[in-house]
């Protein structure tokens, strides 16, 4: 006998509901499946835990986990724990927002669909573009759907892209990439700046590329000249994609201010938890013109037949259930509750809020780099300004340094030399707004230690 | 959901909230020197204008946001019987479980002898959905089950290109699909042939076997499909498909179904994915985060997306060694938070429980379907699996109210309406999917909805073909949002 809190159904009730279909058991309703595929054993799974033997159970994985509560995380290479709002938890905490679907019955879901549109136009204001779609599943799937886009508006088979830009992405854009049989041309870095060299990008974008895609700052935390590759880009009737650091924007120019067709980036430094790497969300931004190519849901306002203003999903003739092998992209389900914990960040932190937070990131990074590069033993090899990552070549393999730092809670990396074997011995180190002075210095005597 | 007068009836947008020098953070003082912003940044690179963000208090924050929370319909307030989307019930103690700081707080990339109770999760996991669903190895690495899709025909490609089959390039859907299969199979670089449903509401094995040859890729199918009906021929089906050198993927949306008396890998199924955030509770987000793990057989093992968990002696690790690997479909390892919670799932039903959901899932749906079948039209008269399909077609003929109307109407009733319009073979399609977390007197209590609004529709159509009355909104003008399109506020810009 099964007792679940969550199946309200009685025995009673199960007798009566068969009685009236005619049926004498449950076995009947199942006697379509052909004896043949019929699964007759029970399932190999552990046996149901009550509520407080659950609650023990996860406590006890979720206790082996370093975690950012306890540890100092100077982590990077994509994710990084910044501070979030305690107002973003509450809203997102909210079960009328998070156990609705899809806006698909707009009257019924005014709540979601204009969070959308508010996170819609922050991303737009953020970003400098036009438009702005409800979300996508990460930076990384957000930039290869944005090299296919490229690809469709320009009729060409070949994008261009620097390694600088993450290798989790551009593994995903080759992944994206593959079915269609687009060309992925990697394009060398600067090993003096660490960041794209820009006269071997020239030769390898011609009249065939779709798009060069740019990471700024890149994955090493350097800025890239945006403005001489957007140049670049589109002297050859290419779209210029750019994934930038939302943090960065509080003081990085905006995308839409030098040129770029499509902004896109990890959403996650906005309100959302480092989660293990996800849930996230890419968001996805662009010009006016690219709008009926944009992948995924898009909120606009309009107004009901009493003339107020309300709002609905639209352009749905681009999407999979409208227009199924003929949409723009697949995608259905989002992230848009990590866009929701977003739009709150973006929210709280405001005009002002979002420029101090920048700032302190930038600020802590550069004070982190300046300790750690005066330590004996431990080099910072490029030299292109950066916002708040930064790479650092140590005297020993990161995973000894990691293990010394735990004994302090400390962590720093990802180690760079799997991606870059010529970085063989370096690694990331990321500075959010969260890490104190007193971390920093401890970070310094830590790794001072070891040389 | 009705107005009653204690929230505004047109919330404003946070813009228009917005006052200079209000502020809803607070962020601690620089404790580091300064470093000169002109001297460490090139001054082409800064931004000259902060983003126009909105300036606004905490208390405007929350109750904003709070507002436009009272205007929405989630499964917290009531039924929400969206066909093919799973809308059951989402257990708060996943929620609380989930958001343990053991697994909120965890950087992807953290050491991992320092994360090996995420890893042992997300291990068991893989091995929990292996077992129901009849694979032998599972990625979590989709975020959700298009992804899924994507992954998983991926994959199939790779495969077959492996073995000198590159060539291949159909893929065979039945018209009964979901949209993301023929938008996924062309993501793929694919090309779609369609399939059609016989009389039964199965596919056609005549029209398949026509279609089927040495260019097939694979058949997209969901079982039971979106008619809501297992297909009796499953097994025939698999073997025309793998006859024909192709393969058989399994989209996972409709799972929900047949825990535990049929597994898709004992059908046949090469591939399968799983949507996390229907069979396995895990809540929908207001349209995600999902989560869309991908199954195979061993032939298919060494083709999935890397890092996969496994283990040597008691250690877990992230093994990034795949042979053959299609490479990665996102950064990371997945949404290792949706995973938590749908984790948190399976072991608090346990086997016995798992199939009791599916169980009372299908007795849901059909004792609803006999229900409605009194005033609506019933287009596949058979016992039905976790959800069926019902048409309009009576009642647009006889009176002009249209599918649209009825849902729109039930929006009255304080129900969310059915998935409408799908699948597409049936005309004015109501699509009623109502999980097994519904009581009785629910399911009765929606049924005697549907029976009123065939009433209205007789009687006083205009109630209907106006509905709905008592929103927030009434009825929206969709075709303006896109002949004026205004997806993003610029008003208080424009005012500077």
């Amino acid at each position: 006998m099964v007792h679940s809190p969550y199946l309200p159904n009685t025995e009673a009730d199960r007798r009566a509901m068969l009685a009236e279909l005619g049926l004498e058991s449950v076995e009947d309703l199942f006697r379509d499946i052909p004896e043949k595929v019929r699964f007759r054993g029970s399932l190999d799974l552990p046996p149901a835990l009550s509520e407080p033997e659950l609650l023990t159970h996860m406590k006890t994985l979720a206790g082996r986990n370093a975690n950012a509560s306890e540890w100092a995380l100077f982590l990077g290479g994509g994710a990084y724990d910044h501070f979030i709002p305690s107002v973003v938890g509450h809203v997102i905490g909210r079960s009328e927002f998070y156990t609705a679907y899809t806006p698909y019955q707009a009257e019924v879901s005014q709540g979601v669909l204009q969070t959308i549109y508010e996170y819609q136009s922050l991303i737009t204001r953020l970003t400098g573009m036009d438009v702005a779609n409800a979300s996508m599943y990460d930076g990384a799937s957000a930039m290869a759907e944005a090299a296919l886009i490229a690809c469709a508006a320009t009729r060409r088979k070949k994008v261009v892209v620097p390694s600088t830009v993450s290798p989790e992405y551009r593994e995903t854009i080759r992944t994206y990439t593959a079915g269609q049989r687009i060309e992925v041309v990697l394009a060398p870095y600067d090993g003096e700046t660490g960041t794209a060299d820009l006269s071997e990008l020239e030769k390898l974008v011609d009249g065939d590329t779709a798009a060069v895609l740019l990471q700024h700052p890149n994955y090493f935390g350097c800025l890239e000249d945006p403005e001489e590759v957007s140049r670049l880009a589109h002297g050859v009737g290419a779209l210029f994609v750019i994934g930038v650091d939302p943090i960065s924007l509080g003081v990085l120019r905006a995308p839409g201010e030098y040129g770029a067709d499509i902004a896109v980036g990890e959403g996650q430094p906005l309100g959302n938890p480092l989660s293990f790497g996800g849930p996230y969300l890419g968001f996805f931004a662009a010009t006016e013109k690219l709008i009926r190519r944009m992948p995924g849901r898009i909120a606009g306002a309009t107004v009901d037949k009493d003339g107020d203003r309300g709002f609905v999903l639209t352009f749905q003739t681009r999407e999979q259930h409208i227009r199924r092998e003929k949409a723009t992209s697949n995608i259905c389900s989002n992230e848009a509750l990590n866009a929701l914990a977003a739009a709150v960040y973006l929210t709280v932190m405001g005009r002002e809020g979002l420029v101090e937070v920048a700032k302190l990131c930038l600020h802590k990074a550069h004070y982190t780099r300046e300790r750690l590069s005066a330590l004996p033993g431990f080099r910072t090899p490029f030299r292109a300004p950066f916002f708040k990552e930064f790479v650092v070549s140590g005297p020993r393999p990161l995973e000894e340094l990691n293990r010394s730092l735990a004994q302090r809670r400390m962590l720093v990396g990802p180690d760079l030399g799997r991606h870059y074997p010529e970085l063989e011995g370096s690694f990331l180190v990321a500075v959010t707004e969260k890490r104190t002075r007193a971390e920093i210095d401890g970070l310094a005597d830590g790794l001072g230690g070891l040389a | 959901m009705s107005g009653k007068g204690y929230v505004y009836k047109n919330e404003p947008l946070i813009f228009e909230l917005s006052a200079p020098g209000r502020r809803a953070y607070s962020l601690p003082a620089l404790d580091v020197p300064a470093s000169d912003l002109a001297e460490v940044l090139p001054e082409d690179q800064l931004r000259r204008e902060p983003a126009a963000l909105p300036e606004v208090s905490e208390v405007d924050v929350v109750r904003h946001f709070t507002r436009l929370s009272q205007r929405n319909h989630g499964v917290d307030l009531g039924f929400y019987p969206l066909g093919s989307c799973t809308m059951k019930y989402n257990p708060k103690v996943n929620e609380v479980v989930a958001n343990l700081d053991g697994f909120t707080g965890v950087h992807p990339l953290t050491p991992e002898e320092l994360v090996q109770g995420a890893l042992q999760l997300m291990y068991e996991m893989q091995g929990y959905l292996a077992e129901i669903g009849g694979v032998d190895e599972v990625s979590l690495q989709p975020a959700a089950g298009a992804h899924g899709e994507f992954t998983g025909v991926s994959i199939i490609r790779a495969y077959l290109e492996d073995r000198g089959e590159g060539h291949r390039h159909k893929i065979i859907i039945p018209d009964s699909a979901h949209g993301t299969n023929p938008a996924t199979a062309v993501v793929a670089g694919c090309r779609t042939v369609e399939v059609k449903s016989d009389e039964r509401g199965g596919v056609d094995l005549e029209s398949l076997k026509a279609v089927v040859d040495e260019d097939v890729v694979c058949l997209m199918l969901t079982n039971p499909n979106t008619l809501g009906l297992f297909d009796e021929n499953i097994h025939e089906i698999a073997e025309i498909v793998h006859e024909a050198g192709g393969l058989l993927y399994y989209d996972g949306a409709n799972l929900n179904a047949t825990m535990g008396y049929a597994r898709p890998g004992d059908a046949g199924f090469d591939v399968v994915h799983f949507n996390l955030h229907k069979t396995f509770a895990t809540p929908h987000g207001g349209g995600g985060p999902g989560s869309g793990p991908v199954g195979v057989k061993k032939e298919l093992a060494d083709f999935l997306p890397v890092p996969v968990v496994r283990k040597t002696g008691d250690r877990y690790f992230l093994d990034y060694s795949v042979p053959k690997t299609i490479g990665r479909v996102k950064s990371f390892h997945g949404n290792f938070g949706v995973v938590v919670k749908a984790y948190a799932y399976i072991r608090s039903m346990g086997p016995d429980g798992l199939k009791r959901v599916s169980e009372d899932a299908v007795l849901n749906a059909n004792f609803l379907m006999r229900k409605l079948a009194r005033d609506y039209h019933l287009t596949y008269d058979r016992i039905c699996k976790h959800e069926f399909v019902v048409s309009g077609v009576r009642q647009k003929e006889r009176y002009g109210v249209k599918t649209l109307d009825i849902a729109k109407r039930l929006l009255d009733y304080d129900f969310h309406a059915p998935t409408v319009y799908f699948p597409l073979i049936v005309p004015e399609a109501l699509m009623v999917e109502p999980t097994e977390t519904e009581s009785r007197e629910t399911l009765e209590a929606f049924a005697e909805a549907m029976a009123a609004i065939a009433r209205e529709a007789a009687e006083d159509p205009d109630k209907v073909t106006g509905a709905p009355h008592t929103t927030f909104v009434k009825r929206l003008d969709e075709a303006r949002a896109v002949r004026q399109p205004d997806v993003a506020f610029k008003g208080d810009l424009e005012e500077k």
